[in-house]
């Protein structure tokens, strides 16, 4: 589903990514983990076609997605669901509204709308939080929230930056439950973290960082740094 | 489409609303910006009443010959009312303007007992002539000076013509007008740059603070019209309460300038204002949308590189 091919990434004063290559097959869990720095953002915004790269190219599916005129980028993109260690939600929108944003974004009707985002707030455990704004909500709160809108679109690929980095381990285990969940059913995550607790909860695919390359790429769901 | 539109103007009200604090000084920095622009409508106004009323104190006299047949005056009368520049012709005859010469005079005893003392009318009748423009007089008086295709012999029946006598006030008069135009407008242009670029930047940081909301609606997959439409809906509510508001503000200020500096103005700033009013509301409503869409527009064109 994704290939990176010998991809880099270098700002004025830093490598980010080195010459990374890989493959993500469609339905995979894969746990991206490295320190801070190590280049896990640069890889996710990558693939958003959020960072353009310095050399080589990335591929969703046949999709040279640094090639995608706006249009098209802005198609990809609703194809992906992302999630932020920092949420990301739109301040002045309700829960309700941020997640019926997304969908109003591909193009669904009100009537869609109205009956989808009671039914995925109440998934992610959030039905008595639908008209309050996310500085009204917790940050377990807040990223459950971010969670339902990736997911209200059903995209083929979820990325997960660094997603329980503010959470407390509650917090933590019912985020990494939910995107091991979606997984389940079919759609591709892409988790970056540093957290080793969630990472041998998951236990599934683990690619390591470290200052900007693979250095292992481990089917056993185990952290090692 | 129609779907989209309308979730475009939803949000941006919303937005609005939901603004507080930063809708409330956006909407006072368009105010001011709008109030500049009625200001200098209203002073062009009295720029221009001003200069119309020096210019309509300008004008050209052309004296006769004592007995010049009436029938040669009319037709060259006619002629110069024909001329693109001419404005106005008026004929006094030789009897009107000895009565206003008497009537003038009335208190100069010596001129009036030389008048009597003549017995017959010495003044010859004149035609007076308003040009559209103060830089016209002289090709009419030009005009006037040759014996011209229209009127043959007419050099022969004019006495004087008194452009030449006043031919340095109304240059310098010109120039003033033109200068005072020239001027006014620049000042008018530069007022109304330097409120765009103050508009321009408070728009700039309201939208600054949702720079990453921006990045965010682009990441989920929305369309670039879609996360900049609303923000463009916002500036256009900007400029329509900016203008209710600078209107209304305007309506006393008028009513006071209306009530105490019509004699020093020359105009009633405030019978200009409600009998112009909606010609200013349509200027001033127009101003403020265009202002609070381009600005948001080019604002929000910056975050939206991708």
């Amino acid at each position: 589903m994704i290939y990176f091919n010998n991809v880099s990434k270098i700002y004025k004063d830093s490598v980010a990514l080195d010459d990374v290559t890989l493959t993500v097959a469609s339905g995979e869990f894969v746990s991206i983990v490295g320190h801070s720095g190590a280049g896990k953002t640069t890889f996710t915004k990558m693939i958003l076609a959020d960072e353009n790269p310095s050399a080589g190219t990335v591929f969703f599916e046949s999709i040279n997605v640094h090639k995608l005129k706006n249009k098209e980028l802005t198609k990809l993109r609703q194809r992906i669901g992302v999630v932020f260690q920092d949420f990301k939600l739109l301040s002045n929108k309700t829960a309700y509204e941020n997640i019926a944003f997304a969908m109003e974004a591909v193009g669904k009707t009100d009537e869609e709308i109205a009956s989808d985002v009671p039914h995925v707030l109440e998934l992610v455990d959030l039905s008595n939080r639908i008209f309050h704004f996310p500085n009204q909500m917790s940050g377990g709160e807040q990223q459950r929230l971010a969670i339902a809108r990736a997911i209200i679109n059903q995209p083929e690929l979820i990325i997960a930056d660094e997603p329980t980095g503010n959470l407390d381990p509650i917090n933590t285990h019912e985020i990494v439950q939910i995107l091991k969940k979606i997984n389940d059913l079919g759609t591709t995550v892409i988790l970056t973290t540093h957290n080793r607790g969630v990472i041998d909860s998951v236990g599934k695919r683990v690619i390591t960082m470290e200052h900007g390359k693979i250095v292992r790429d481990s089917k056993d769901g185990k952290y090692v740094i | 489409m129609t779907t989209v539109f309308k979730r475009i103007i939803k949000a941006g009200f919303v937005n609005f609303k939901r603004g507080g604090l930063i809708s409330a000084a956006a909407v006072l920095v368009v105010t001011i910006t709008l109030s500049v622009i009625t200001a200098l409508i209203l002073l062009q106004a009295v720029l221009y009443f001003s200069l119309n009323a020096i210019k309509d104190k300008v004008d050209v006299t052309i004296y006769f010959t004592v007995g010049a047949p009436e029938s040669q005056i009319m037709v060259l009368k006619s002629s110069l009312l024909k001329l693109p520049e001419v404005a106005e012709v008026s004929y006094t005859d030789s009897e009107e303007a000895l009565r206003l010469f008497r009537a003038r005079h009335q208190s100069d005893y010596p001129t009036i007992a030389a008048l009597d003392e003549i017995g017959s009318n010495p003044l010859g009748a004149y035609i007076n002539v308003k040009a559209k423009e103060v830089s016209q007089y002289e090709s009419i008086a030009n005009f006037m000076k040759s014996d011209n295709a229209l009127v043959l012999g007419a050099s022969s029946i004019i006495d004087k013509v008194n452009y030449h006598q006043n031919k340095l006030v109304i240059d310098r008069l010109n120039a003033i007008i033109s200068g005072a135009q020239k001027l006014g407008f620049l000042i008018t242009l530069l007022l109304i740059i330097i409120s765009i670029i103050i508009t321009f930047n408070t728009i700039r940081l309201t939208i600054f603070v949702a720079k990453e909301e921006i990045g965010v609606m682009r990441l989920v997959g929305a369309s670039k019209m879609r996360v900049r439409g609303p923000f463009m809906i916002e500036g256009a509510i900007y400029g329509i309460i900016a203008t209710i508001v600078t209107l209304i503000l305007f309506w006393p200020a008028t009513a006071w300038l209306g009530r105490n500096m019509t004699d020093f103005l020359g105009l009633n700033i405030y019978d200009y204002y409600l009998s112009n009013f909606f010609k200013i509301f349509a200027i001033v409503l127009l101003s403020g949308i265009i202002l609070g869409t381009i600005s948001s527009f080019l604002a929000v064109r910056k975050y939206l590189n991708k």
